[in-house]
């Protein structure tokens, strides 16, 4: 169970003036974003908006073109990707589990090839996280045998095996059927609860209300408002979060 | 009808004929066959990724080489690769054709399995290879544990219709000029067919090539539809109704 509040070591996230072109587009303009350590912001906004960008410059899967990545107060922008990585998950719209792996192995194979566990430590983790989020006994089968709803939980179980100080969710409810989503977004809120320092690029309105510390809203490459979920809400400021709340609620 | 079967299927020629076959032919077809496959098949993976890389310097070698060993006539290959090696570099290689015929036809086999491996790597969604970074394997790791493994299955049936050319296309090593020992179907087929002037001992090559091939084709069908159909997960209990979506600890949520 999530709820049983397991300690974890949480981090504080920085992104400083981070400037993302492709080609001759800007997608991030010079965006900053302090997340404290175990809390929760979302990060909503129209599509292209550069709210996925932004959350992958966060891992370095998208390596700004300028600017600061702070982790724990740290500057990780120059570190070895591969060991920030091991510090923060993710998890994505499409889950990408590995296919040609059960759910089990699919937990199995980054803890033994990257925290290089062996086969019995990384087997006893994976059933933990499986159970943790109540799929245990879908161990022994294919991802392409679950749910979509199923499958998102399995990746979340396989990036908090890794124990990281930081997750983050690429619109991690958007591939979901409707009926599927709640079960994810409990996941999610069970993480908050706990104290991880979580990201969430959604479009769950009522997730980033009722769930975030803070919210940050994108427009055009940029962080155009921020605040407690209750300013952003209730009392939008910019006339573009207004469209933008207008045409999503 | 007749001399249709005088000519091609003269029992007292396929009788002559095939014991050296079995013995002989056979064994040395599976040989050069099976030898380069493997050669073939491992140099092609080799290709494949070069030919995937993000530096131009392992890039266009691997383009290279895949466009001349696809773009030459096999038995030109073979010819130039045999003789051509064979007296430029006897120190090294010997002037026997039998391990130079392997080398040409693993060379040509690498190219058009390297093209088949590189097709089916290049299927496998891009992000099983962004989650497997975001987990914090290394490229080479995230390729090789999970980019890989999953291409190729995709690209098992090609692979194996790679190996029915291989099978076949051995028989051009023959062009080389063989001892006697060394010699595979078709070259014993025709060898008896040539000094008797009739072709029963060809056919009769021919009967013994599709005995190879014709299982490796329902080999590529059969792997096909298992790939179409999905792997079979295992059955433990099927579970019924799927319960998805209780939340962890049945939690009442707040939206």
């Amino acid at each position: 169970m999530v709820t049983a509040a397991a300690a974890v070591r949480s981090s504080s996230v920085e992104l400083r003036d981070i400037h993302v072109s492709f080609g001759t587009l800007e997608v991030l303009r010079g965006v900053d974003l302090k997340v404290e350590s175990g809390k929760t912001t979302c990060v909503i906004g129209p599509s292209g908006s550069g709210k996925s960008t932004l959350l992958r410059c966060v891992n370095r899967l998208q390596e700004p073109d300028s600017g600061d990545l702070l982790l724990d107060g740290e500057s990780v922008i120059r570190s070895d990707p591969d060991a920030l990585r091991q510090r923060v998950g993710m998890v994505f719209q499409h889950f990408n589990l590995f296919g040609h792996r059960t759910v089990l192995d699919n937990i199995v194979l980054p803890l033994r090839s990257v925290k290089k566990l062996s086969k019995e430590e990384a087997a006893a983790i994976a059933r933990a996280r499986l159970a943790d989020v109540g799929l245990a006994d879908k161990a022994p089968y294919r991802p392409s045998a679950l749910s979509g709803g199923q499958q998102q939980r399995v990746a979340i179980a396989r990036a908090l095996a890794m124990e990281p100080e930081v997750m983050l969710f690429d619109e991690a409810t958007r591939a979901l059927d409707p009926a599927l989503v709640k079960g994810v977004l409990t996941l999610m809120a069970g993480l908050a609860e706990r104290g991880l320092t979580l990201i969430v690029v959604t479009h769950e309105m009522g997730f980033a209300r009722s769930v975030a510390d803070e919210v940050a809203f994108m427009d055009a490459g940029k962080i155009v408002e921020q605040g407690s979920p209750a300013q952003i809400f209730d009392e939008p400021q910019s006339p573009r979060l207004q469209r933008f709340l207008s045409q999503v609620l | 009808m007749d001399q249709f079967f005088s000519t091609f299927l003269d029992w007292e020629y396929i009788w002559q004929v095939f014991p050296d076959l079995l013995k002989t032919g056979l064994l040395n077809t599976l040989i050069l066959a099976f030898t380069s496959a493997v050669i073939g098949t491992v140099l092609g993976m080799v290709v494949a990724v070069m030919g995937l890389s993000t530096k131009a310097w392992l890039r266009w070698p691997a383009r290279v080489y895949t466009d001349i060993f696809r773009g030459l006539p096999a038995i030109l290959t073979i010819l130039v690769i045999g003789q051509g090696l064979g007296t430029l570099a006897r120190d090294v290689v010997g002037t026997n054709p039998y391990p130079l015929g392997i080398l040409a036809l693993s060379l040509i086999a690498a190219a058009y399995i390297g093209e088949i491996f590189r097709a089916g790597i290049q299927s496998v969604e891009k992000g099983q290879l962004e989650a497997s970074r975001a987990l914090g394997m290394s490229y080479s790791k995230a390729m090789l544990l999970v980019v890989i493994p999953q291409g190729v299955r995709r690209v098992l049936p090609a692979l194996v219709n790679q190996f029915i050319s291989l099978v076949k296309d051995s028989s051009l090593v023959y062009f080389l000029g063989l001892l006697s020992e060394q010699r595979e179907l078709f070259r014993i087929g025709q060898d008896l067919a040539a000094n008797t002037g009739n072709l029963s001992p060809l056919v009769a090559a021919g009967f013994v090539y599709l005995v190879i091939t014709v299982p490796l084709t329902h080999l590529v069908n059969y792997i096909d539809k298992k790939l179409r159909t999905g792997r079979k997960v295992r059955p433990d209990e099927p579970d019924e109704g799927d319960p998805v979506e209780i939340g962890p600890g049945g939690r009442v949520s707040a939206w």
